[in-house]
């Protein structure tokens, strides 16, 4: 299991699990981020954070601080 | 009328839609209590005419933000007569997430697959009948752009509007059901409508319906401690959410068929994607952003173009000419003060040298037309007695010559004639030095136009024989007061578009993902910088623009400090003060005070923002959980409309509130305490100057109150008509300037700098109380214009009032700052105690160590 703000730019992987806090979860969930979606790190903002995600057909960009409730397990 | 309400996710083409169906019968309000746009219109070509309104673009139906409550209490609460999904049918998946919450609500429905243009273009097909029959649901293939099938839709929307239809989930499979249905028979047994609806909230423990049906609530709680599912536990959100998309994935997504090329590529790049590799670049991505923001301000405010005078494109060779019209290479050592030169046009013309002795320019010395069609020059013309004159041959345009400081003047006998002698092409475009950028040929087009206005009223007054007041109060206080705050109106128009288009093409999504890293220190998200640098420009767009921003406290602290950029008006405040100092000092240089004042307006936006936060404005960094869209051209309709919106409200603005504030104080300033009208030569007997003596005491510690003596009222009263239009303030030097030497300064030949002069020399006002004078009016309350727009985009009226508060103390408090510390070194060690106190108390009752009152 690996946490999706780990990831490193072109990785991919499965989502397992999301936790955290419950605004931010229902935020998640209502934009995709579901267990069983496909994920794919297309890249990082210039400075570093938010990152930017492939997610079910389109682009996600979240906080690394909001990756981090997101459990993954990484595709090879 | 039948009522038809559009619903659909951020970026699927709603509004292209709604702005197709309605057109030219749309109107934009706000929604009652929040500053989301509420727009609605008339659809003609079904059988009945159809009002649509079009809601604000939602992911879900959760109640989280503010857009989405409006939504889902519309849809339940006003019962439309049908709902249009609109669904984006390149991402269809995530679309239609919304679409099986929709669902779930007993209203009449069809889903709009908009851009099946794009879908094709990609090489993909998407089988709409199997959609149908999927979902139940009229389903119609449109392109919203290219209008097309938009009849087709309508006609089969208006069909299912007079059917009824019942609620339907796609959680039918789930452990959850059990629950839902009880739940439904229980909220039925209240005689709750959309029951389904309702009782799956209730099974997600929604925050409003669990409000709103407490009994049925304590149910789910009871049955949640007996449920275990094996992969979410008793997380019933989890569970919905993940049913949804699972059934999405199931039976909807096997209506795409994708080309072959796209199953063995699992990524494919398109032409979004390249666009972005180059505007989030890694190193170049914040660059090319600057250079973005540079090249708006250039088109909206330069004089300029690209900096074309001042390469020297359009220099001309200055020449003087011989009566015969030779060239004479004249400079200034062989210049000869008894020969006549001329100049191209063979007009007799006077000569300036540059200070390396070569010729700089030649003017034709001004002259008159007698009666006989004789050119007398004006010092003639003056000494003639009882002579007529006219501007132009043939006795056409009378006009008297008049001797003002030892200077020959004009005097035009029509209002209108002394305007049309000013203007030229050069007005609008200015090709004679450089090139206008497009925000200033609009602004100087309106501005003729207007001035003509403004002539024409006054020589029509002029001919009823209208009594002075009326006339000045017509023409200076009603038309002058209009006109200054519309003048404004073509730069934000202009600025307004660009920024529409970077909105509109996805890239200001893309500004934020840049920028979120630096704004989120001070409590803020990348959203916010564009409004604050938006400011730069002009406050007004600034502020509407904050309608971007999700989170309310974050939209408040933003509108709140956006004043402080300091806007276009307020750079003659900067250049002529600075100017004035550096006069007055007799050294240091203007440029770099005029930075310095910008930097201080950044720091304290900073500060305040940082302060607001942390106190009153307390709130999360609200979260960056964001799509962001494929980049798209802007489309020119929805552009035209959306700044058409724009123009409507602005313009109603300015002739109810702000022209109302206009004429208040052009009233108190040409009217005595007794009411006697007064001209502008002597203002020094007005209300006004009576108030802001008055008032003067309270700026003593800013350094211009009563320490000033008998004219110190002049900044006081100069920071109030700067309310109208900040750059009121250094004209209001050059009008008071007749008080104290008798003559009016005009303000427009030096950038005012000879009027802060005047004001400097009458006063004996020192350095720091001259610069916190310019920090005061950067900072204080804006023009009304501003005021007007921040109190119809913060809402309550509880949050303007704290606003204007909030202005007022602030510029006090970094005035007084500035005027202190300046007169006095050592205050600075006073001020950075109390701050550091201030500081030390704010910490320490955020980490709860020390508590206030009642409140845990």
């Amino acid at each position: 299991m690996k946490k999706l703000s780990e990831y490193e730019v072109g990785e991919r992987g499965v989502i397992r699990s999301v936790a955290g806090e419950q605004k931010i979860r229902r935020r998640l969930f209502d934009m995709g981020v579901t267990p069983g979606a496909k994920v794919y790190l297309k890249k990082r903002a210039p400075l570093g954070d938010p990152i930017e995600v492939t997610l079910r057909g389109y682009e996600l960009s979240l906080r690394k601080t909001e990756a981090e409730a997101v459990l993954t397990e990484v595709i090879k | 009328m039948k009522k038809f309400c559009l619903v659909g996710n951020p970026n699927c083409g709603k509004t292209t839609l709604f702005n197709a169906l309605t057109g030219s019968t749309a109107h934009v309000g706000n929604w009652p209590g929040v500053t989301v746009d509420k727009r609605e219109g008339v659809y003609k070509k079904c059988a009945e005419p159809i009002s649509i309104v079009d809601l604000p673009g939602i992911y879900s139906l959760s109640p989280y933000t503010p857009e989405e409550v409006i939504a889902r209490n519309y849809i339940i609460d006003e019962a439309p007569d049908l709902v249009i999904n609109i669904v984006d049918a390149t991402n269809l998946e995530r679309n239609l997430y919304l679409t099986t919450q929709i669902m779930e609500i007993d209203v009449p429905m069809v889903i709009a697959l908009n851009m099946i243009d794009e879908v094709t273009k990609q090489g993909s097909k998407i089988d709409a009948d199997k959609l149908e029959r999927s979902t139940g649901v009229p389903v119609v293939a449109i392109s919203a752009l290219r209008e097309t099938n938009l009849d087709d839709l309508m006609a089969r929307a208006y069909e299912a509007s007079n059917k009824k239809r019942s609620a339907k989930t796609v959680l039918e499979d789930t452990a959850l059901m059990h629950l839902v249905g009880d739940c439904k028979i229980a909220l039925e047994g209240q005689k709750v409508s959309n029951s389904l609806f309702h009782a799956i909230k209730l099974a997600e423990l929604d925050e409003l319906e669990v409000k709103a049906h407490p009994d049925s609530a304590k149910m789910v709680e009871e049955f949640k401690k007996t449920f275990n599912d094996d992969d979410f536990g008793s997380d019933f959100e989890a569970i919905v959410a993940d049913a949804r998309y699972k059934y999405i994935s199931k039976y909807y997504s096997c209506v795409v068929s994708k080309t072959d090329k796209e199953k063995t590529t699992n990524v494919k790049v398109t032409e979004s994607d390249k666009i972005d590799k180059v505007l989030t670049h890694k190193v170049w991505g914040i660059p090319i952003f600057l250079a973005i923001l540079f090249l708006i301000f250039h088109m909206t405010f330069s004089e300029d173009l690209f900096y074309l005078g001042t390469m020297g494109v359009f220099d001309k060779e200055v020449l003087a000419y011989d009566q015969a019209g030779n060239v004479l290479a004249v400079t200034k050592d062989n210049f000869d003060e008894n020969f006549s030169y001329y100049t191209k046009g063979g007009d007799l013309a006077d000569l300036t040298f540059d200070d390396d002795g070569s010729l700089a320019s030649v003017e034709a010395i001004p002259y008159v037309y007698t009666n006989d069609n004789k050119k007398v020059f004006l010092k003639e013309a003056y000494e003639t007695e009882n002579g007529r004159f006219f501007a132009k041959e043939n006795g056409k345009v009378p006009v008297t010559v008049e001797k003002n400081d030892g200077e020959y003047a004009i005097v035009y006998d029509s209002a209108i004639d002394e305007f049309s002698s000013e203007v030229t092409i050069n007005t609008f475009f200015g090709y004679e030095e450089s090139v206008y950028s497009l925000g200033v040929v609009l602004f100087n087009t309106l501005d003729t136009f207007t001035g003509f206005l403004s002539a024409c009223a006054s020589q029509g007054l002029a001919q009823l024989n209208a009594s002075e007041w009326l006339t000045g109060l017509l023409v200076d206080g009603i038309l002058g007061g209009l006109f200054s705050v519309l003048s404004f109106l073509p730069q934000i128009l202009v600025l307004f578009m660009f920024f529409s288009v970077l909105e509109d093409s996805g890239y200001m999504a893309r500004v934020a993902f840049i920028l979120d890293r630096i704004f989120r220190k001070f409590g803020l998200s990348g959203r916010a910088f564009m409004p604050m640098i938006m400011g730069f420009g002009c406050s007004v767009p600034a502020m509407i623009n904050t309608r971007t921003l999700a989170d309310q406290k974050e939209r408040t602290a933003t509108i709140r400090v956006i004043p402080f950029f300091s806007c276009g008006a307020k750079l003659p405040i900067l250049t002529a003060v600075a100017g004035g100092i550096i006069q007055y000092a007799g050294s240091g240089n203007a440029d770099v005070i005029t930075y310095s004042m910008y930097v201080i307006g950044i720091v304290v936006a900073i500060i305040s923002v940082i302060l607001m936060r942390s106190t009153t404005m307390k709130g999360e960094v609200p979260p960056f959980i964001m799509e962001l869209p494929a980049y798209r051209l802007p489309s020119f309709k929805n552009l035209m409309l959306h700044l058409w919106d724009k123009t409507k409200h602005f313009i109603k603005k300015a002739f109810t509130i702000i022209l109302a504030s206009t004429v208040v104080i052009w009233f108190v300033s040409h009217f005595t305490w007794n009411w006697h009208f007064i001209g502008d030569a002597e203002m020094n007997q007005s209300i006004l100057a009576g108030l802001g003596g008055l008032i003067q005491p309270l700026f003593t510690p800013l350094g211009f109150g009563s320490q000033l003596g008998e004219w110190g009222w002049v900044f006081v009263v100069a920071a109030i008509t700067g309310l109208i239009a900040k750059e009121n303030v250094i004209a209001t030097f050059g009008t008071l300037a007749a008080c104290i030497v008798g003559a009016v300064i005009d303000t427009e030949a030096d950038g005012g700098v000879s009027a802060v002069m005047q004001m400097i020399n009458a006063t004996n006002i020192t350095v720091p109380a001259l610069l916190a004078f310019i920090a005061f009016n950067m900072t204080t309350i804006p023009c009304f214009a501003a005021v007007a727009t921040a109190k119809s985009e913060l809402g309550s009226k509880k949050t303007f009032n704290g606003t204007l508060i909030f202005w007022i103390v602030t510029s006090y408090i970094v005035a007084a700052t500035i005027y202190c510390v300046g007169s006095w070194w050592w205050t600075s060690f006073i001020f950075a105690a109390v701050w550091a106190a201030v500081i030390t108390l704010i910490v320490l009752v955020n980490k709860g160590k020390i508590k206030f009152g009642k409140r845990s």
